[in-house]
């Protein structure tokens, strides 16, 4: 809060108002990957990843338009290869945090879905300067595990994934 | 003709992702690391395969590879904590006898010379390190190598020769060799698209197998004249052959037989395939075997025994160790 505003890499967010009363009663994660006649659907893992803390602002990933559900998509093929992804937006092309955010995604997914999703996490085509570096980065599974057993950046993507966990309805 | 791979064993232990087998060069004992920070040596006890030992607290992170020296009394060991650690066979134990430090971060592979010479180690920080193996339990650094502009992913010695060959997150491999008194670089291969994961030599070594991200295998030749020698920094390899389209994802591993010459891969398909030489295409390479859902998750390694023919191990994203059996 001490920090000066010249300090941030996007001082002046776009924030939009999210409304967190119209959430569809979802079923719980566990009853969606037990249900065998309605497979995952990409609303279900949007519904994991709006409420990921921006590692600088105060707001939801959501709530800076970086992730929207229909940049969510997913393959839940109980029988072959079920794949998901993720392709995010960040608020400035040149954004630093980018890989941070990336990473705080792919966690919250790895910890929450079985590993047979295979899982694509990417920036969206032209929205960073580093994209094609950034993509690789974010899709690199050995370098993806290692960061994971650093224990100072997991402290910071755990941040990330509980500050906004109990959000205000209303 | 058609070949299949029958499950003969299914190893249980490792308490997280299992990211390398390695066979013991006698084929009797398979050494598989995990990001459990261990290693387990398996062997087989009548009809069933065991976990004989597990050696702990050599690494406070990932041990992510393993190599056997050529004459089985070592085995080393590449971690994310930084250091590789050495183990020999002591009677029935093994004891960790040097650990090497001076990568700055995660070492993501290590593999010994056939002789017996060297090691080499390489990792995140984009280096590839030649070690001296000098007396008992001593190993100083020969030379630091950098080269590539992103972290190298994996090591191999030629067969025969003291040429190292390393693979990159750069999409390159290159080939390392004695100039004089140095180290240097003799050739980059470019080619793969995306990061190169492994390499595998074919037995004559003059050709290799190296599989990538781009979900490709490519097949590298060095041409060879009757009667003339191939000096080692002469050894130019070229791009002879890619296979797509069979793995429709990242492939993490490769392994040639030394028996027949087939190539068997695995990755994050979870699916592990076999390619050999058609009779019906002219002796082309062509797939012969997939094993879909070879694991649950990712295959992380493969490995043909070096002894026993036909019989291949794996490990996965499912912590499980498998033993296969083609026929």
């Amino acid at each position: 809060a001490s920090q000066m505003a010249d300090d941030f890499i996007n001082p002046t967010p776009i924030v939009r108002e999210v409304d967190r009363q119209g959430r569809r009663a979802a079923r719980s994660l566990q009853e969606a990957l037990e249900d065998e006649d309605a497979p995952i659907d990409a609303e279900e893992i949007f519904e994991l990843i709006r409420d990921i803390k921006d590692p600088e602002h105060p707001y939801s990933l959501e709530e800076l338009n970086v992730v929207q559900a229909a940049d969510v998509s997913v393959v839940d093929a109980r029988d072959g290869l079920s794949s998901i992804s993720v392709v995010f937006t960040p608020t400035v092309p040149h954004c630093s945090m980018s890989t941070l955010i990336g990473l705080c995604i792919r966690v919250k997914l790895l910890r929450s879905l079985p590993p047979r999703f295979k899982l694509s996490v990417t920036v969206a085509p032209g929205s960073h300067s580093s994209e094609l570096a950034l993509n690789k980065q974010l899709n690199d599974k050995e370098r993806v595990a290692a960061a994971l057993d650093n224990g100072n950046l997991i402290n910071v993507v755990n941040e990330c994934l509980t500050a906004l966990q109990a959000p205000a309805h209303g | 003709k058609e070949m299949r791979l029958l499950e003969l064993a299914r190893l249980t232990g490792h308490t997280e992702r299992a990211w390398c087998v390695a066979w013991h060069p006698q084929g009797n004992i398979l050494a598989s690391c995990s990001s459990d920070k261990t290693i387990r040596l398996w062997r087989r006890e009548g009809e069933q395969w065991i976990c004989s030992i597990k050696l702990e607290d050599g690494h406070e992170r990932t041990i992510r590879q393993l190599s056997w020296s050529r004459d089985g009394v070592f085995l080393a060991a590449a971690s994310f904590d930084g250091t590789t650690s050495i183990w020999k066979r002591d009677g029935a134990g093994y004891d960790c006898v040097a650990t090497l430090e001076g990568h700055e971060n995660e070492v993501k592979s290590v593999a010994w010379d056939p002789s017996g010479s060297y090691l080499a180690t390489c990792g995140r920080d984009k280096t590839v390190w030649i070690w001296d193996v000098e007396t008992e339990g001593e190993y100083e650094c020969a030379a630091v190598l950098h080269g590539h502009s992103q972290d190298v992913k994996m090591v191999k010695w030629h067969p025969s020769r003291p040429i190292l060959f390393s693979c990159s997150y750069d999409d390159t491999i290159k080939l390392w060799a004695q100039v004089g008194d140095d180290w240097a670089c003799i050739d980059t291969l470019l080619g793969h698209e995306s990061t190169v994961w492994a390499l595998d030599f074919f037995s004559d070594g003059f050709s290799f197998v190296s599989c990538s991200a781009d979900q490709t295998l490519r097949f590298w030749q060095c041409p060879q004249t009757p009667g003339v020698v191939v000096r080692d920094a002469d050894m130019k390899f070229s791009n002879v052959r890619t296979l797509s389209g069979f793995h429709p994802r990242c492939i993490f591993t490769c392994s040639v037989s030394s028996h027949s010459g087939a190539v068997a891969t695995g990755g994050e398909d979870d699916a592990i395939r076999i390619f050999a030489q058609l009779p019906e295409h002219d002796g082309q390479i062509g797939l012969v075997a997939t094993q879909e859902k070879a694991h649950a998750f990712d295959v992380n390694s493969v490995a043909w025994n070096p002894a026993v023919p036909n019989v291949i191990a794996s490990c996965g994203d499912d912590r499980i160790v498998k033993i296969w059996q083609v026929v």
